[in-house]
């Protein structure tokens, strides 16, 4: 990986009292995702934290990590950045697969590492998160609060970007043969889109169900560990396999209205958006099993999307 | 302006009473506990707010406005039932006296843990949120009655602007209050895996913030705070302490033990999780502004 922080100069840049839970692995962080971190349009405090305590040395230790996984473990190739904001609120929208949200970690990579300046996607967690120790930090250390309205409301007021996955668990409990397949959406995000006046991005996530193919989902075995389950694959373990993914971006949508219409209305809206997701999806498998077969047909020599960086014209 | 304050002999009190005399306002206050170094031209009167004497102070003094805030916030120090005598009584006694001897303004010195801690609490409550500390930390319902008993005053009795101020934590070189005392010893536990927001403010910008509340016809219920809240490992960090992250089960027990300070059971969800407000409704109507930013306020706990 890139060059590393050293500590004295991280001391330098946060004050000495930044000695906080990320201090064993501080090491870690590359220069690139600190320098990156600092050009996030946050207004980050003489120590490093924004006011909803996002703290920079966990976005950029968190995205050190979550960059190797994008650029060397997955080679997660990305189309339609461009359509991403590049400052304002805005809401990215897209389905969920595969046992855990290894999806919402590579987008917030795509647009952390793709977009200039970098941008931080804040996802808006299920409740549980919250109530599990460490979980619970370094969510909210790294800007994943809670999807709660009043949080996403407070968030976009403030020209944030949110990642939503409108299917929610059960999106990431969906089985090896539903992996490219929507679930019902809930109608949340569009009422706060048409409240704030969000734009909604809409994208799909290609290859998370095969990067975790769930068999089955022990619920009663989550239950226990206070999350909504646990998924199995065949090899057991829910730990993705490096496979390619891929992330689609679709053009922003603009809905007028209040966030009070009915909810005949309102549900209108929200199709139209999956729709356009499940569109995309189909779009995907096309292109996803092109690009597998052109890696075959090269012996490994993948031409068509070269890891970790913007292939706008190449997927296009 | 005549101005009574009740609870005057805290400390609290004490810096919004030196701050109100300094300012050129006839000062009385009222209170169970002695100050007896008080300032000169200051009236004190050792009462219980709930008690004829107190009445008393209000027939005599005839006060334009009164600062409510003798209300009991420590709950290691006394049993529940007698918390919740004075805490609901004596407010219903200070309201009642205002309304029967003319006072024109009251205001009602509450805390923002009204709002409670649990894990789907939102950032930056704003007024109208409920009170959740009812549920999250049982012991603290008192105090939310009292803040919606005091609240219930805006449309009882019409002719008094009544403020409902709903305080963030106070911190400063007196070193009183609930965080303080927190803060007391060299280890601070904390709940392993958990790090939640603290939103405080320097005890002189709460003092300002009090007074500030007593000009023109300001009335209604609103949230007030400083600086941008910052974690609660830093705040131990940088008031020159050392967090003591315990696993949540062993929490319970270790606390009151081996140097540590004695915690209530509710107290737990608020080392967990985040109570931060929203009070820029506060900052609009008044104009107020912090003076001390979250560095300096740590300071001067540090060094006070």
């Amino acid at each position: 990986m890139e060059g590393r922080a050293s500590r004295s100069s991280l001391i330098r840049r946060f004050g000495e009292f930044d000695r906080g839970s990320v201090s064993a692995m501080k090491w870690l962080i590359s220069d690139e995702m600190l320098e990156r971190t600092e050009r996030l349009d946050i207004p980050f405090s003489r120590h490093g934290i924004d006011p909803y305590g996002i703290k920079t040395t966990d976005v950029a230790l968190m995205m050190t990590v979550f960059s190797w996984l994008y650029r060397h473990y997955f080679a997660v190739a990305v189309a339609g950045l461009d359509h991403v904001p590049s400052r304002g609120r805005a809401m990215l929208v897209g389905n969920h697969s595969g046992g855990w949200a290894v999806d919402g970690m590579m987008v917030m990579a795509s647009v952390f590492l793709g977009k200039e300046p970098p941008r931080l996607a804040q996802g808006m967690t299920d409740r549980f998160i919250n109530r599990l120790p460490f979980a619970s930090l370094y969510s909210s250390r790294t800007g994943n609060f809670t999807g709660t309205p009043d949080n996403a409301v407070k968030l976009l007021d403030d020209e944030r970007l949110l990642l939503v996955f409108p299917e929610g668990a059960r999106g990431t409990a969906k089985l090896y043969g539903e992996r490219d397949t929507l679930v019902d959406f809930g109608t949340g995000f569009m009422r706060l889109a048409l409240q704030t006046r969000t734009p909604i991005v809409p994208f799909a996530f290609m290859g998370g169900g095969d990067a975790i193919p769930t068999i089955t989902n022990l619920y009663w075995l989550g239950r226990l560990f206070g999350v909504p389950y646990i998924p199995v694959t065949p090899y057991l373990v829910p730990i993705p396999r490096p496979v390619p993914l891929e992330i689609y971006y679709g053009e922003a949508m603009f809905f007028d209205g209040t966030g009070n219409e009915e909810d005949r209305i309102v549900m209108g809206h929200v199709d139209r958006v999956k729709e356009r997701i499940d569109a995309m999806i189909r779009d995907g498998q096309v292109r996803r099993r092109a690009r597998a077969r052109r890696r075959v047909g090269d012996h490994g020599d993948d031409g068509s999307a070269s890891p970790g960086r913007n292939n706008n014209e190449e997927m296009r | 302006m005549k101005v009574l304050v009740t609870g005057i002999a805290g400390k609290q009190g004490r810096i919004v009473a030196e701050l109100l005399l300094g300012t050129g306002h006839e000062v009385c206050g009222i209170d169970r506990r002695p100050w007896y170094d008080a300032p000169r031209g200051l009236s004190l009167h050792r009462a219980d707010i709930r008690k004829r004497a107190a009445e008393d102070v209000f027939r005599a003094f005839r006060p334009a406005a009164v600062i409510h805030m003798a209300t009991v916030t420590h709950i290691t120090t006394r049993s529940s039932e007698d918390r919740y005598r004075i805490n609901l009584n004596g407010t219903r006694a200070v309201f009642d006296h205002c309304h029967n001897y003319g006072v024109r303004r009251a205001i009602f010195v509450g805390r923002h843990t009204y709002y409670g801690a649990a894990p789907d609490s939102t950032l930056y409550h704003r007024e109208d949120d409920p009170p959740m500390a009812v549920t999250t930390f049982p012991e603290l319902a008192d105090l939310v009655a009292a803040d919606l008993y005091a609240g219930s005053a805006l449309w009882r009795f019409t002719d008094l602007a009544t403020a409902v101020l709903r305080m963030c934590y106070t911190l400063g070189p007196d070193r009183q209050g609930t965080l303080a005392a927190f803060l007391r010893g060299p280890r601070v536990p904390t709940v392993l895996g958990f790090d939640p927001l603290f939103q405080f403010m320097h005890e002189r910008d709460t003092a300002r913030a009090i007074v500030t509340a007593l000009t023109g016809d300001f009335r209604g219920v609103y949230n007030v705070a400083g600086p941008d809240p910052v974690p609660l490992s830093l705040l131990i960090r940088a008031t020159g302490r050392t967090p003591l992250p315990v696993p949540e089960p062993l929490f319970r027990l270790a606390v009151g033990r081996f140097g540590l300070p004695l915690l209530p059971r509710g107290a737990v969800e608020h080392i967990k999780y985040p109570v931060v407000i929203d009070a820029s409704a506060f900052r609009t109507a008044t104009g107020f502004e912090h003076q001390f930013d979250a560095d300096q306020t740590m300071d001067a706990f540090r060094s006070g």
